[in-house]
């Protein structure tokens, strides 16, 4: 028992390294914030236009949605964060990490966002068009909307999962939650730091599964 | 204000004239040079068994559904054909969609609102002012703030009719506007068209409401196969048709 104790929950260790394991949940915070604002943001954007249907368009958007998510998110960024500064292009881990979750988040979220436009009954494309909107308008104040409530559920599902995906970090020196914490525990040899973090986790993850659950029932449309 | 343009001296009294209207669906031809003459304040009443081309001479009518050829035209201003702008000429054209189509995500205000606001570029204040009213016209005022899933269907199809009176229309098409109504709500939308065409609206209404058509119509119109088969008072066409396939269309309603 003192040896589990020990391991896991030692005070010392600890102590010494929970500044520095807060540190890295600010980085985790900011960084999922940017990832899941504008990966969503970005998803959203590539599903309207591939509404227009644009022959080459929407072709580069499915291959683009189908390869970020048919690779694993770890591959690219070892490729980005060691195989762009081959070609001169130099990025912090931090924004290596950031570029390739949300660009990941964006693929996930133009096929959702695009399941639920498609979802979207014609009658109200037709009502819309009916009393003079554009197509434009007709996406952005009818059909969107309503795509947007529809996928809420695997919205905020996708999100979650994106954002604990920063631990990847962990792997390029980004000194995030996870990042501080092996480096941590390899300077103290003791695998407390990982307790830390893991508690981390849970209270800045924990907050956001359960807000994600109020925004399903939030939107969830009357009588249905 | 009156923000519907009438045209001084635009062709004698026609709201709404179909010229040789023809549309197929892939090699099924659906429209075969079809045309009709809507006068002002007229209500015209399209019957026909189901495939006749009825919703579709209808829905060519906006231009929901593009026709292959022929022309149509809205107080004398053409519809079809290239270089119309189109959203502007479709705010002069009323549509009334047999499943009422809301926006589920706005309350009925917001339905009536939006294209004042977004088309018409109307401030909020005088867009609710105008949609309030409209609102009042099919006796649903007091629901402004109600979303669609709290009315009941005929309520919001009378919604519907709001969102497409606001805008001022020339003329009104109802693609089966009860068809889909339970029977005790049908009579609450009847209502509010008897009520518009005593106000002078035109209308065309593709529609099973015999009775209705019987007492309202100014005209009522028989299409079979894509044509127009016969087309009178509605006193001519349920008492006394001229053609074979009408009496035997309408033989089966009087049963």
């Amino acid at each position: 028992m003192d040896r589990f104790l020990d391991t896991f929950f030692n005070m010392a260790v600890l102590g010494r390294y929970a500044p520095a394991i807060l540190d890295g949940a600010l980085i985790t915070v900011v960084l999922s914030l940017l990832i899941v604002s504008t990966g969503i943001a970005l998803g959203a954007g590539l599903a309207c236009l591939r509404a227009y249907r644009i022959g080459p368009v929407s072709f580069a958007i499915v291959i683009f949605a189908d390869v970020w998510r048919a690779l694993p998110p770890l591959v690219l960024i070892l490729l980005a964060f060691f195989g762009l500064p081959n070609v001169g292009v130099v990025l912090s881990s931090f924004m290596v990490l950031y570029l390739v979750l949300m660009l990941v988040l964006a693929a996930f979220a133009e096929e959702i966002v695009w399941a639920g436009i498609t979802a979207t009954p014609k009658g109200q494309w037709e009502a819309a068009r009916s009393t003079g909107l554009s197509f434009t308008r007709a996406l952005v104040f009818v059909v969107l909307p309503q795509a947007v409530r529809m996928v809420i559920p695997p919205l905020t599902n996708r999100a979650i999962a994106i954002t604990k995906m920063t631990a990847l970090g962990m792997v390029i020196g980004v000194p995030d939650i996870l990042g501080q914490a092996t480096t941590a525990q390899s300077f103290s040899a003791n695998a407390s730091p990982l307790t830390l973090a893991a508690i981390a986790y849970v209270i800045l993850f924990l907050p956001l599964v359960i807000a994600s659950r109020w925004l399903e029932a939030r939107f969830t449309p009357p009588g249905a | 204000m009156m923000l519907s343009p009438d045209l001084p001296g635009a062709s004698s009294g026609v709201a709404l004239s179909i010229e040789n209207l023809h549309k197929s669906f892939g090699t099924e031809p659906v429209l075969k040079g079809l045309d009709l003459a809507v006068g002002r304040s007229e209500m015209v009443f399209v019957l026909g068994p189901s495939g006749s081309g009825k919703s579709t001479m209808l829905r060519c009518c906006n231009r929901l559904e593009e026709p292959d050829s022929g022309e149509i035209f809205i107080e004398g201003d053409r519809l079809t054909g290239p270089g119309v702008d189109l959203n502007k000429i479709r705010q002069r054209i009323g549509m009334v969609f047999q499943s009422f189509n809301l926006y589920p995500h706005l309350n009925a205000l917001g339905n009536v609102t939006l294209a004042l606001r977004q088309v018409q570029k109307m401030p909020r204040a005088q867009a609710e002012a105008a949609g309030l009213d409209a609102l009042d016209r099919v006796g649903l005022s007091a629901r402004a703030r109600h979303y669609p899933a709290q009315l009941s269907g005929g309520q919001q199809q009378r919604v519907a009719i709001a969102r497409a009176l606001a805008l001022k229309p020339s003329v009104m098409l109802f693609d089966e506007p009860t068809s889909a109504l339970d029977p005790e709500l049908v009579g609450d939308v009847l209502d509010v068209m008897r009520d518009m065409k005593a106000q002078g609206m035109t209308m065309l209404v593709v529609s099973h409401e015999m009775k209705f058509a019987r007492d309202a119509a100014d005209r009522v119109i028989f299409m079979d196969h894509g044509r127009i088969v016969e087309t009178g008072p509605p006193e001519q066409i349920f008492g006394n048709p001229q053609e074979d396939r009408t009496r035997a269309f309408l033989s089966r309603f009087h049963g």
